[in-house]
Parts: structure tokens; C-alpha cells; sequence
């Protein structure tokens, strides 16, 4: 390893105070979104590809780690809730919690293998995994192959809450995405999370202060794979539908994408990150293999000009102007 | 008819061909992917995206201008090796001082590029790559037929990958080459063009890349896709073999490709999944690869 993913200044400068009041405007803005005309369906897409990639960014931004294969948590939770939901008839609740409690499961066997090797091994071996999960889905008869698991029931949150209505879906996808954001802020300013970054940066000091490297990133690892899956589990249920798509590798790369537009290592990036690719893809739905040319390119440029992203490039532009 | 383990002969033979010629695939591919990451450092993400690219050159060369397949065997790696090292000049020597993660991430994005650009003009359906006249036929061999072409490919294979070992580790420009790959610095205070190297380098290993896409046409269809899923696989057999070790890499190859076919014959279900299982018992057991060494 050189110098590591580029570090970010954002997060430092901005304090405790900012990122509070940031927050706040953030959920402020997309609980009033639905009334000022934009489409919740839409918002409700990118809540999950933002918590999913907030996840991933837990991973890259503030463990090193780049994986390669995070799909494989996202699509296992989107089969397993969508299984739960429609095959045996389970509220959404218990199938979102079977859904993560899956990826968790998987993160822990993914972890333990993946976290035997470094940068980029670590990246081949991940996608060879999810490579390997992908196969199985694609055999496996729950899964219904191409088809996917279809029209599964929205259901009763509690058996109070019907989540039909489009509004109160997208409110309570709101709730759980801005519950996981906040507990995501609190994983990486936690010991835990201060321990990760020591790891990031340099390894073997971590290790020769004491700390148990392996374990803090499986961990890390797990968090990240259980995030993954509750995104993947609200996304079965919005879109009531689990597909192959979802475990693929191009889901894989899409998060990345996400990830890197936003800001690695950055607490709002992947969110930014998240809602500037769906919109576009939205938005060029229409350009067919365009989009995947167009996706090359941002992460061409993002790569060779712009790798702090967005957040981080205007964290770096106010700290320089406050001097 | 003759049967080992219960299974038809010919089925077990054909099987293990078809197993023999993935597997020279894989062993150029990794190959390929090795070199360039000995002295580069980055993970080629476009090498898949490049043995594409390959093919179709190989494909354009005969349909437009009726160039056939022994002169697109020589023209196809050097026009795809071309834009390897324009690739490398401008965007790749950007990126060395940085993590080797973003030339991973850049190369990923290259071969989305790649990719889309062909989907968009020629679907996701293959084309059809006419063989050769003279590779019409086959072998018999008693216990089975061998087509012509797949001789030849199995062949020829070996020669790319022996004669790439050979030139890495027993002349005096390997030589060079392996000593850059252990320190730059030193080798460019010798007076060695070290930045050069590295650009013929990667040129060289895309130009093996699009060489193993020219084999593959008269096999495969000729197709936008064919190298998205084959990287991936070959990234694995990279993991198990581990890059420090160029015969490591052409054996592992091969092996990977026969195990894989044997598979097929045994327990079809298995077939796409088998490296991957694979690889997750080499990491368990020795996670620095079969031949790998730590860095």
C-alpha cells in the first residue's frame, strides 16, 4: 500500500455541530420531497442505493477495503425478504429482519475468507465470491431464475401500517434509511471506528499497539454486509420484486461508482453519490448501453481528476476558503 | 461403447478438450494479467474487455476487408496493443504514485466503456468468426476426434505461454524486467528506461490479451460480452495460482480448465461454480496462492 485512499478533510472540518445541522436539512428536504412534486418511487430507489452505499463507504471510505462483490449481500437479502414475504406469508418486518440477518450470515463467511488477503486481492476475491453466489441464484429453483421472485406483498408494517400507500412506504423507507445513517455516523466515530481508520492507515502499527487488525475488520466487514442487506430487504419490499440484476457484478461496480462520485470516506458522499446516479440513469434510461458508456466515463474521469468526489471536493474547497 | 466411472469415453474426452481449451484461455489471460501487475501493480480490469476487442478486430479485418486469420494473429494484438499503451500513457502513468486500488477502479471503468460502445453497435448477440480452410476437419485419435482448430489452439497456447516464460526468465530484457518489478528505482539508476518498460509492458500484456481473442472467434461467437464473465474467472484463477510465478500461472491455467471440464462430465450443476469453490480452499489453506509469494 502507498498513500491510501485519499483521506478526506470534510468530516474533520466540519465538526460534530455540522454534521448535525446537515443532517437535520437533509431530512428535512426529503420529507418534504414528495409534496414539492418529486416522484417517491424515485426518492424511494435512491433511499435504498444511498443506505446501501453508505454501507459500502463504511467498507472503503473507513476501513480500506475495497470489495468488489457487495452485490451478493444486496441481492441475498432482496431473495431471502422477498422468499419470506410472499412463500411464507411473513410481515414485512420479520422478512426485512430475515433479509439482513441473511447477509449478515454471509458477510461472516465472505469476511473470513476475503480478509486473508489485502488491497487488491481482497477486490478479486470478493467479486469472485459474489461471482460464485450469483451462479447459485441463477440455479437455484427459489430463486426463479430470469424471472425473479415477482408481485411480492407490501404488507402490514406491524400489522398497523399499510404499506401500499406509496407515501407511507416511502416514509417509513425514510425512517430506516435515516436510522442507518445515523447509526452508521456513530459506528465511525465510535473507538471501534477510530481503530478501523488506524488500520487503514497504517497496519502494522495498529497490530503492534494491539489491536486484533483481522477482527476489527471482519467486523467492519459484517456491519457493512448487515447494512447492505436491510438496503436489499426495504428494496425487495418497495419494488416487490428480487431479480438477478441485483446480485450481479455490474451492481457491484454501480456502488462503487456511487461511493466514488459521492466522496470515499465521507459521511454524505455516498448519499450524494447515490441520488446523482439514479437520477441520471432515470434520466437516460432511454440511451439504452449508452448508460454503461456513460457510467465508464464518470468513472474515468472521478478516478484521473476528481478522487475526492463530490462532498469532498467541497469540504476541501471551505476549508480552504475559511484558510 | 467404452465407459470409465460409468461415463461414456467420448463424453469424458470431449469434455476434457473442451476443459483443455478454456483452460489455455485462462492460462494466456492470467498470463497476461501477471505481467502487467508485476511491474504496474494494478489489477487490469480491461483485460477482459481487450481479448474482446481482439476478436472483433479479428472479425472486422475478415468481414470488411477480407484479411483472414493468419494475418489478424499478428494484426490484431498490435493494433489493440496500440491502444494499451495509449491507455497507459495517458491515463494509467497517472495513478502509480496512488493506491494500486484506483487503477483497478479506472481500468473497471474502461472496460464499461469498451463494453458499451460495442453493445450499442453490435447487440449483446454474437457473430460468427469463419475458420479457416485449412482447419476444416479433424484428428482421429482411436479414442476420439480432434478437430483441426482446436489442436491448433491448444498448441499454439502452449507456444504463446512457453515462449513468454522464456523470454521473462532466461533472457537479458526479462532480466531487466524481473529486476524492475523488484526495484524500480535501482533499475532506472542502471540507466534503463523504466517508464518505457512499463508502457511496452502493458501494451504487451493487452496485445496477449486481444492474441487469446483472435483464437477464441472460431470457437466462441464473437460476441460484446464474451470477456465480462471470463475475467472474472480468470481474476480467480489468479487468486489460486497467486501472481508471483509465471509457470505458476499457465499451470494453473490449464489445470483450472480440465478440473472445470471433469466437472461438467460428473456433476454439470457445479461446473460454473467449481473455481470459485476452488479458490475458497486454496484461501483457507494457503492464502498466498499456489505459487504466490507475499508482497
Amino acid at each position: 500500500m502507498t498513500d491510501g485512499i485519499e483521506a478526506v478533510p470534510a468530516a474533520r472540518t466540519a465538526g460534530r455541530a455540522g454534521i448535525v445541522l446537515a443532517t437535520t436539512l437533509m431530512a428535512a428536504a426529503l420529507a418534504v420531497a414528495p409534496w414539492v412534486g418529486v416522484y417517491p418511487v424515485f426518492l424511494m430507489k435512491a433511499l435504498c442505493f444511498a443506505l446501501f452505499a453508505c454501507a459500502f463507504n463504511l467498507l472503503i471510505g473507513f476501513g480500506g477495503l475495497l470489495s468488489f462483490g457487495h452485490a451478493m449481500f444486496l441481492g441475498t437479502a432482496g431473495y431471502v425478504c422477498a422468499h419470506a414475504a410472499k412463500v411464507w406469508g411473513w410481515p414485512p418486518e420479520a422478512a426485512i429482519l430475515i433479509g439482513t440477518l441473511a447477509s449478515t450470515a454471509l458477510g461472516v463467511v465472505a469476511g473470513a475468507l476475503a480478509i486473508r488477503r489485502q488491497g487488491i486481492y481482497f477486490a478479486m476475491i470478493t467479486l469472485a465470491l459474489a461471482q460464485m453466489i450469483f451462479f447459485f441464484y441463477l440455479q437455484a429453483p427459489f430463486t426463479h431464475g430470469e424471472d425473479g421472485i415477482q408481485s411480492v406483498p407490501r404488507g402490514k408494517l406491524f400489522g398497523v401500517l399499510d404499506l401500499s400507500s406509496t407515501l407511507v412506504m416511502y416514509y417509513v423507507v425514510l425512517a430506516i434509511f435515516l436510522v442507518a445513517f445515523v447509526f452508521i455516523y456513530r459506528i465511525v466515530h465510535s473507538p471501534f471506528g477510530q481503530v478501523l481508520k488506524a488500520i487503514r492507515e497504517n497496519e502494522p502499527r495498529a497490530i503492534s499497539l494491539g489491536y486484533d487488525a483481522e477482527k476489527y475488520k471482519l467486523l467492519a466487514f459484517v456491519l457493512s454486509a448487515a447494512l447492505s442487506g436491510l438496503a436489499g430487504s426495504v428494496k425487495a419490499i418497495v419494488f416487490q420484486l428480487a431479480s438477478l440484476t441485483d446480485v450481479h457484478w455490474t451492481m457491484s461496480g454501480e456502488v462503487v461508482l456511487m461511493t466514488l462520485l459521492g466522496g470515499m470516506g465521507t459521511i454524505f458522499g455516498p448519499v450524494v453519490g447515490a441520488f446523482a446516479i439514479i437520477g441520471l440513469e432515470s434520466y437516460l434510461a432511454s440511451f439504452g448501453q449508452w448508460v454503461t458508456v456513460m457510467t465508464g466515463v464518470i468513472f474515468v474521469v472521478c478516478v484521473l481528476a476528481f478522487r475526492r468526489g463530490i462532498v469532498g471536493e467541497l469540504g476541501a474547497w471551505w476549508s480552504q476558503r475559511k484558510g | 461403447m467404452t465407459e470409465i466411472f460409468g461415463i461414456p469415453t467420448q463424453a469424458l474426452f470431449g469434455q476434457l478438450l473442451i476443459g483443455f481449451i478454456n483452460g489455455a484461455f485462462y492460462a494466456m489471460l492470467s498470463l497476461g494479467l501477471a505481467v502487467i501487475f508485476g511491474l504496474l501493480n494494478i489489477i487490469n480490469f480491461s483485460h477482459g474487455a481487450q481479448y474482446m476487442m481482439g476478436a472483433f478486430c479479428a472479425w472486422f479485418l475478415l468481414e470488411r476487408w477480407g484479411v483472414g486469420y493468419w494475418w489478424s494473429l499478428l494484426l490484431a494484438p498490435i493494433a489493440v496493443g496500440i491502444t494499451g499503451i495509449v491507455i497507459e500513457r495517458t491515463m494509467l502513468s497517472r495513478l502509480y504514485k496512488l493506491d494500486h486500488l484506483y487503477g483497478l477502479l479506472l481500468t473497471f471503468g474502461l472496460a464499461l466503456i469498451i463494453q458499451g460502445v460495442f453493445t450499442n453497435y453490435y447487440g449483446s448477440s454474437g457473430q460468427p468468426y469463419r475458420l479457416p480452410d485449412e482447419f476444416a476437419g479433424a484428428f482421429n485419435l482411436g479414442f476420439m476426434f480432434l478437430p483441426k482448430y482446436r489442436a491448433w489452439v491448444i498448441i499454439a497456447s502452449l507456444i504463446v505461454c512457453l515462449g513468454t516464460w522464456f523470454v521473462i526468465e532466461r533472457t537479458k530484457l526479462g532480466s531487466y524486467l524481473r529486476a524492475a518489478t523488484e526495484n524500480p528505482a535501482l533499475v532506472q539508476a542502471f540507466g534503463i528506461n523504466v517508464p518505457r518498460m512499463i508502457t511496452l509492458t502493458y501494451g504487451f500484456g493487452v496485445g496477449l490479451a486481444a492474441l487469446a481473442g483472435v483464437m477464441a472467434a472460431p470457437i466462441y461467437q464473437v460476441s460484446p460480452q464474451m470477456g465480462a464473465n471470463l475475467i472474472i474467472v480468470v481474476f480467480a484463477v489468479v487468486v489460486i495460482g497467486g501472481m508471483g510465478s509465471i509457470l505458476g500461472a499457465i499451470l494453473t491455467g490449464f489445470g483450472l480448465g480440465v478440473i472445470e471440464g471433469l466437472t461438467k462430465v460428473f456433476y454439470p450443476e457445479a461446473s460454473n461454480t467449481v473455481i470459485f469453490v476452488i479458490m475458497v480452499l486454496v484461501l483457507l489453506v494457503k492464502p498466498q496462492g499456489l505459487f504466490g509469494k507475499e508482497r
